[in-house]
């Protein structure tokens, strides 16, 4: 248990000095729902029946926005291997640096979110609804991500092919967010479903994503 | 407590870097690994911490915790520091001890490698030389029988050798191991030599 705090508030507190890595994110999904109402034009039905499907599409590229750095700068300066030689097995470490880089990323998303929401004409008791698909679903996409941010520090590429690599297994995610958002705010089709699916989807994430990103990084250490 | 190699072999990227490697160490005694650049210092550093697989060959610790990985009972001191920059030293050294033991005995181990009155400097002020010492500081702060150290006095100015040198030596007298790659005795002067060849 200790280990795992040590683990967790360090990489807090590494997200949240370097240069406000936390709030890129936000700030990235605010420009984008911010940029939507100009682009589309002042139709409020139209941005009401589209909002959804914006928040969750901000939402996406903006998690996966600070993750290809979340084992780079641990394999440059060896931190990496230290990891591998401390007493906690390599999947929980993971799973670690993956709970921390949610709660300092993804969070703040789910946070703001219903402001962003009013900006693009969804009723403010939808809001909440729509901030809890994004917290049940932002986690799953955070695991999903921690396997690409493996996988491209095991193969010494980075960038474009995390987003290559990543973003086709997000799209189940996409579908069930959505879903899940526009049962609350438009209806008619019922919440549950899609929203339970939503949780499933985040938990198998927990489950195999650790395990697939720490066989990712041990194979790629050699 | 005895460190037994035998027939390790050792293979990076589809190249054997060497092959049927047998040694024995035990309670305080050090072995220097010396031989040319590329010749699989560091790699045999890297097969004992447990960071690449053994190829073939057995690698045993006897009269140690049988149920923990060898890994997990040595401390790696590689060429990168596995300090962050936005840290203070403090902090960095307390992260370490926190993850690798049990948390304490952080600063004994700073005012040992004389770094105590930096505690509170962000690591990104630090030169390579207290870079490398605050590495070093990480070996005392977690007691860990076995130490590979690779290359440990590289940027490491005269007075700071002496120290390291002083430092090994209390780690053996306490009954550790201590395995560096180095192109020289590094102030071990009892060590045995293991001089690797092209294979």
């Amino acid at each position: 248990m200790n280990t795992f705090a040590a683990l967790l508030i360090r990489d807090m507190q590494l997200t949240i000095r370097v240069g406000g890595g936390a709030l890129m994110g936000a700030l990235f999904f605010l420009i984008v729902i911010t940029m939507i109402p100009f682009a589309v034009g002042p139709d409020l039905a139209l941005l009401r029946r589209i909002g959804p499907a914006i928040l969750w599409l901000g939402a996406l590229l903006a998690s996966l926005l600070a993750l290809d750095r979340l084992f780079a700068t641990d394999h440059e300066d060896g931190s990496l291997d230290l990891l591998m030689m401390g007493g906690m097995p390599l999947e929980l470490a993971v799973a670690t640096k993956a709970i921390a880089h949610w709660i300092t990323t993804g969070l703040p998303l789910v946070v703001i979110a219903p402001l962003l929401g009013l900006m693009l004409n969804v009723e403010l008791h939808a809001t909440g609804w729509l901030a809890l698909t994004l917290a049940a679903g932002t986690p799953a996409l955070t695991f999903i991500g921690l396997v690409g941010a493996a996988l491209s520090v095991a193969l010494r590429r980075g960038g474009l092919l995390l987003a290559v690599l990543v973003l086709p297994l997000t799209v189940p995610v996409l579908i069930f967010g959505i879903a899940a958002a526009n049962a609350a705010i438009v209806g008619p089709t019922p919440f549950g479903p899609p929203f339970t699916i939503l949780c499933a989807l985040s938990l198998v994430g927990l489950v195999l994503g650790p395990i697939a990103a720490a066989a990712a990084l041990r194979h790629g250490l050699e | 407590m005895q460190l037994k190699a035998s027939g390790l072999t050792c293979n990076r990227g589809g190249r054997e870097v060497f092959r049927g490697l047998s040694f024995g160490l035990a309670t305080g005694e050090a072995m220097v690994v010396t031989g040319r650049n590329g010749v699989g210092k560091s790699s045999l550093l890297r097969v004992i911490a447990g960071l690449v697989r053994i190829a073939a060959g057995r690698l045993i610790l006897e009269g140690g915790e049988p149920d923990v990985p060898i890994g997990e009972q040595a401390h790696y001191l590689g060429h990168q520091d596995a300090m962050k920059p936005s840290l203070t030293v403090g902090e960095n050294l307390q992260f370490w001890s926190r993850f690798l033991g049990d948390g304490r005995a952080v600063k004994p181990a700073l005012e040992a490698v004389d770094l105590a009155e930096l505690a509170d400097l962000p690591a990104a002020y630090l030169s390579a030389g207290q870079r490398r010492r605050l590495s070093i500081a990480r070996l005392l702060a977690v007691p860990r029988p076995i130490w590979l150290l690779d290359e440990p006095t590289s940027s490491l100015d005269a007075p700071s050798q002496k120290r390291l040198a002083e430092l090994m030596r209390d780690h053996l007298v306490d009954g550790g191991m201590i395995i560096a790659a180095a192109h020289g005795m590094i102030g071990l002067e009892r060590a045995c030599e293991l001089k690797l060849d092209r294979a």
